[in-house]
């Protein structure tokens, strides 16, 4: 059995102007020690999806699946207590700016305790030690001293190490890191990756990594998943995807890295992420795509077998396909 | 080779700040010694991690502020402070967040327009406009978006905007402040293929500062590298890439993630964090934090040194 089961998500806002439907039958399947990647842009649903599994959506927003399971038990109709009960414990989130993720007006020792006097019922002692030791391996000098300072006191890579601390606080079975890097610096991104894979490796906990850089996903991930306009596009293991993309989204966004062009001008993708006033009926990337045809524009298309990737495209690129081209 | 239309020469920039009333009144050094030369159709690239003083090298060189020491030449012309109001037209910037550097009251072709206003008073409303519509198709919109508002535009779009605006003037220089590290992928290559299309038709030089390696690395002409105020290495990018004498460089290299999952690396891991500003290291800037500090390190502060590929460091081509 999956540790995370979810199967056609789908979240709709209520917004002034009518529905808009941020995540589109998403499926999400993670076993445990596994760390998968979501890839999107901005606006692609990535954040949403993870929302609204934690339940941290406003009530503007429907949630609606076939499945959303955590190790047997049902996500949807938990009871607030219940929720809470697994929130923070078995499953934990990084956000991704932990300058505003922080409470301002508590020391960054009294935050990292909250989690452990709420869901293992330490005492006062064994908080103090456990927090000190998360300190330690979250790798912040002299840990005992920085238990009272707060959050504005810290730089930025040192509130993220705070913030991984408070997650891994009560030994979660899954983190959820939600753009973890992005408001970080080259170096300490690196030293921030370093620990997030060393903790998932020594812990055998599951993570999913969500994120837009694909170096990243590159150096971290096991399992990609490229989400596009609230649906998934694509999935595949992370080497076989930067090898061989079999949705032509996922083919347009690596050839626009910088890294991989080959001349001067890059090859980009025309258009723009529809909004919620001109989503397509057809395929949802077919505005943009150079292989669509008036099929595409019209139907939506199935999901393809897992040998091309799951690929939700009429006409998925291949390995023969690519030769010939 | 044509003459550089900027020359810039140890600029520093200070500023003084003061913690609390009765505190003593401390320097901040946020730029010190840095010195480049940029020629037309040239991109100078600036890199460095935050706080390394790449953007108040962005506001000296837009003329936003005055060094505190060192000169710079514009077009060659000495851009001290009398001189400003003449070099105002040869300098312009783009800034990085497109949703913050437009005007949400003003309709496009008044932002374009509005350099004009101010610096070509004699020029006829009709011509603003016919120039305004110009440049508007010269970066990829449509002849219907000049009545439209800023909102009604996506971040790449509204990029284009802001390089519209800039280019109003006909400058020789542009300086672009991290001009596409707020844009998704699939929009990012667009804006930078404008930028080398506009670079080509115009001549332009660009001061582009960036922390995203991989597009400076695609972009730049040559490269500075900077830490903590101070540059610690310079050379044409293909040089300092393939060769980065400099740990600095060469940790920060190691530390950009590549799209390739198959290229095992040695990562250099660097300990701790930037040291404050206000409490500069005696020695050598990185030195707390370098790997290949000796003694001297510590207490000596090396200078950028070379011709080429220059570099600030006591050890800069010891075999690790």
């Amino acid at each position: 059995m999956p540790l995370l089961e979810i199967r056609n998500l789908t979240v709709e806002f209520a917004t002034a102007s009518g529905p808009f439907r941020a995540v589109d039958g998403a499926d999400i399947v993670v076993e445990s020690g596994d760390i998968l990647a979501i890839v999107g842009e901005s606006g692609s649903g990535k954040s949403v999806m993870m929302m609204a599994m934690m339940g941290l959506l406003p009530w503007t927003a429907t949630v609606t699946s076939d499945v959303m399971r955590f190790d047997g038990q049902d996500l949807a109709d938990l009871s607030t207590r219940e929720r809470r009960r697994l929130m923070g414990k078995d499953i934990a989130m990084i956000f991704q700016e932990p300058m505003s993720s922080l409470n301002p007006c508590f020391n960054v020792g009294y935050q990292i305790k909250e989690a452990l006097r709420q869901h293992l019922g330490l005492d006062r002692k064994e908080r103090h030690n456990r927090a000190i030791e998360l300190l330690e391996q979250v790798g912040i000098p002299s840990p005992e001293k920085r238990l009272n300072v707060f959050p504005h006191q810290l730089s930025g890579g040192m509130n993220q190490r705070v913030m991984i601390a408070m997650a891994i606080a009560c030994s979660p079975r899954l983190l959820i890191a939600d753009e973890p890097t992005t408001a970080l610096d080259v170096t300490i991104q690196a030293q921030v990756l370093d620990l997030l894979t060393g903790l998932q490796r020594d812990t055998g906990m599951a993570m999913i990594l969500i994120t837009h850089d694909m170096g990243v996903v590159a150096e971290t991930a096991e399992r990609v998943s490229v989400q596009y306009a609230g649906q998934k596009v694509e999935e595949q293991p992370v080497t076989d995807l930067f090898a061989t993309p079999h949705h032509p989204y996922t083919f347009a966004l690596l050839a626009a890295l910088p890294e991989r062009a080959t001349e001067k001008h890059l090859p980009t993708i025309k258009g723009v992420v529809p909004g919620q006033f001109d989503r397509p009926s057809g395929c949802l990337f077919s505005p943009r795509c150079t292989f669509a045809d008036e099929t595409c524009k019209s139907t939506p298309p199935a999901v393809q077998p897992a040998s091309l990737g799951y690929a939700r495209c009429h006409y998925p690129i291949s390995a023969k396909t690519e030769e010939t081209a | 080779m044509t003459a550089p239309v900027v020359i810039a020469k140890e600029l520093s920039r200070h500023y003084e700040v003061k913690d609390g009333l009765f505190a003593e009144r401390q320097t901040v050094r946020a730029l010190s010694d840095a010195s480049f030369k940029l020629s037309p159709g040239k991109t100078l690239a600036v890199v460095g991690e935050s706080g390394c003083g790449k953007s108040t090298l962005a506001r000296l060189v837009t003329l936003i502020e005055p060094p505190t020491t060192g000169s710079l030449e514009i077009d060659g012309i000495s851009a001290v402070p009398e001189n400003w109001a003449s070099l105002r037209s040869s300098v312009q910037i783009v800034f990085q967040d497109p949703y913050g550097s437009l005007n949400p009251r003003q309709r496009i072709g008044a932002i374009l327009e509005e350099p004009l206003k101010i610096s070509r008073p004699e020029m006829s409303a009709s011509e603003r406009t016919a120039k305004a519509r110009e440049m508007l198709s010269l970066v990829g919109l449509r002849e219907e978006h000049f009545d439209r508002y800023p909102h009604m535009f996506s971040g790449g779009q509204r990029q284009r905007i802001a390089v519209a605006r800039a280019l109003m003037l006909n400058p020789k220089v542009l300086v672009l402040d991290e001009p596409v590290s707020a844009l998704d992928l699939s929009i990012q290559s667009q804006i930078l293929n404008l930028l080398i299309d506009l670079q080509e038709k115009f001549q332009l030089a660009y001061l582009f500062i960036s922390h995203d390696l991989s597009v400076v690395r695609h972009m730049a002409d040559d490269l500075i590298v900077m830490y903590l105020g101070r540059p610690v290495e310079t050379g044409p990018k293909e040089e300092v890439f393939a060769n980065p004498r400099h740990p600095y460089t060469r940790a920060l290299l190691s530390a950009t993630p590549t799209a390739d999952p198959l290229a095992k690396k040695e990562r250099i891991k660097l300990e701790g964090e930037l040291p404050s500003p206000l409490d500069m290291p005696a020695g050598c800037p990185f030195a707390p934090r370098c790997w290949r500090a000796h003694d001297n390190c510590h207490t000596e502060r090396p200078v950028l040194d070379g011709n080429q590929h220059s570099v600030a460091c006591f050890y800069a081509d010891v075999e690790d």
